[in-house]
């Protein structure tokens, strides 16, 4: 188990005794971290480590996968996600997700924007409208895409698809937002403009960033975590992780002797 | 034998088959086209049987075959969609959902008289519906129901696993994902299964045998507990058990004409629809 320094920063996520199953093998030990607001906070480590599973216990993704188990806390706004007889919508409605391979519904880029809006009940055009211009706004996307709202998403270019679909996930007002490598099926230019784009969005929002790439972590995040096999083994300012790390482990994964 | 020989015999002969194929369907089209088009007019379409079917129109068969092809594809296709949604997107695989599509291809390999007599025991007589347009749907509703569940359970894991996920994480619940992001994509492939059904429903003797289908009735139903007549059972009885079959054999080209062109025409309108849901609802 990993004791953390206190913190100042107030807490979003606050994770306890985490620990992850898939049918019978276990996919998370023990996990303890407690994810500051408002920040970003990178999840790195090699293939299979459980960065991402983890991610996704954060809005409960898992539960639609066969066989998963949960055990341990995660508290968010002062609730337990796993117990306090949480609705999973409205908790899904507060911690929105962008996924690895950006996926648009194969709709209009207005209609796509405008889904989450409408499913939690906004029905006037009026207002659906003014959310979907804020959130590619907030996305830098609305120059792009102003003048062919009704046009099918799918005939953005990839990185105007991922942005997309972080609008998308803006467009239904969420505090957290969780980010499984949103840039890693992209050019180096796109994925700037997402590194640009993360770095604004932690003004209003909190964000966990699952990555592979070391660069990127260390240049978008503000705290870093390193998980390795199942286990969080170390937790951290992004700098003092990547300049100063505690453990071996993590020092031999940024340095590039594994994974 | 040479390599490239064989090879030149071996295509040769997969096109033989294949023109062969074409060739028997070709013939049949042919046949029923060049005798049953000449029967073809207002009267043979519009007008009451007269004569045991010996002379007069057509009219009770047209009819009532369109009634139960409805009938069968407004109770078949609710039942159908359920059942893929729920085997799709809610169980869990397990011994029970394995049984469940076991018992539905086996179902899908019953010979359609079965299908008649479980109709006229459960529905005709059990349920006291009496020969009638509903229990001769409900039992060709049951017979098509295997092709509709498998192929709408098919095209409904043929869309993308991210369609759900996206849903899902914007928090949709598991029906509105399943509403917005799956159901419409899914679509052309249902429909694609109704078209089959459709076919099947229409052409299909023997469920109606002992269901709904009267011998001679020259008028139309009043209401979904009467008899009606049916094109392929109206086509058997002429064929059959006709005193002069012979006679009447021009009016037997008739009616098979028109329940083909019946048949072509409502999978037209199924295919118009599903090319619409294609365009709407690309991926």
């Amino acid at each position: 188990m990993v004791k953390q320094a206190a913190q100042p920063e107030p807490s979003a996520i606050e994770v306890n005794n985490l620990n992850f199953y898939y049918k019978a093998a276990q996919a998370l030990f023990d996990i303890n971290i407690t994810i500051p607001e408002r920040q970003v906070t990178a999840l790195i480590g090699p293939s299979g480590c459980g960065k991402s599973t983890f991610l996704r216990t954060l809005n409960r993704m898992n539960d639609i996968i066969e066989g998963t188990r949960v055990e341990g806390d995660i508290v968010i706004d002062g609730k337990n996600i796993y117990r306090d007889k949480i609705d999973v919508v409205n908790l899904r409605k507060r911690v929105g997700m962008v996924f690895q391979k950006s996926n648009p519904f194969p709709k209009s880029i207005f209609e796509n924007i405008a889904y989450g809006p409408r499913i939690h009940g906004m029905k006037k055009k009026e207002m659906l409208r003014e959310v979907v211009e804020l959130s590619l706004t907030q996305a830098g996307l609305w120059e792009e895409v102003k003048d062919r709202l009704d046009q099918n998403a799918l005939g953005l270019s990839g990185g105007q698809q991922q942005r997309l679909c972080i609008a998308r996930a803006l467009a239904v007002q969420p505090e957290i937002l969780l980010m499984d490598e949103p840039a890693s099926a992209l050019d180096p230019k796109s994925t700037a403009r997402v590194e640009d784009l993360i770095e604004e969005l932690k003004t209003k929002y909190t964000i966990v960033i699952v990555t592979h790439n070391m660069q990127q972590a260390a240049r978008v995040s503000d705290w870093t975590a390193f998980f390795y096999e199942g286990k969080l083994v170390e937790f951290g300012k992004t700098k003092q992780v990547f300049t100063n790390p505690k453990k071996k482990q993590t020092e031999d994964y940024i340095t590039g002797r594994f994974g | 034998m040479n390599r490239q020989l064989r090879e030149v015999i071996i295509i040769q002969l997969l096109r033989l088959t294949t023109y062969g194929i074409v060739g028997v369907v070709g013939y049949i089209l042919f046949d029923i086209v060049r005798h049953g088009l000449p029967v073809i007019d207002w009267s043979f379409l519009s007008e009451m049987p007269r004569r045991g079917g010996s002379e007069g129109g057509i009219l009770p068969a047209i009819v009532g075959t369109l009634y139960l092809t409805m009938g069968t594809v407004i109770i078949a296709l609710p039942v159908g969609i359920g059942t893929a949604i729920y085997l799709s997107e809610y169980a869990t695989q397990s011994r029970l959902t394995e049984t469940i599509r076991l018992a539905i291809t086996t179902l899908a390999g019953v010979p359609s008289i079965v299908f008649g007599l479980f109709g006229l025991g459960l529905f005709v007589l059990f349920c006291q519906f009496g020969p009638s347009l509903t229990a001769g749907s409900l039992t060709l509703a049951c017979m098509v129901l295997p092709t509709i569940i498998v192929t709408s359970e098919e095209s409904l894991r043929a869309v993308p696993q991210a369609f759900r996920q996206a849903s899902l994480a914007l928090g949709a619940t598991r029906w509105e994902a399943i509403r917005t992001s799956v159901l419409p994509y899914s679509f052309s492939g249902i429909i694609t299964g109704a078209i089959l059904g459709i076919g099947r429903a229409a052409g299909e003797t023997a469920p109606i045998l002992l269901t709904v289908a009267a011998f001679f009735l020259p008028k139309l139903p009043k209401s979904i507990f009467d008899q009606v007549m049916a094109l392929p059972y109206h086509l058997y009885i002429l064929a059959t058990q006709h005193p002069d079959t012979d006679k009447v054999l021009p009016l037997q080209y008739g009616t098979a004409f028109v329940l083909l062109a019946l048949v072509l025409g409502l999978s037209m309108g199924a295919i118009l629809i599903r090319a619409h849901f294609r365009r709407k609802y690309k991926w």
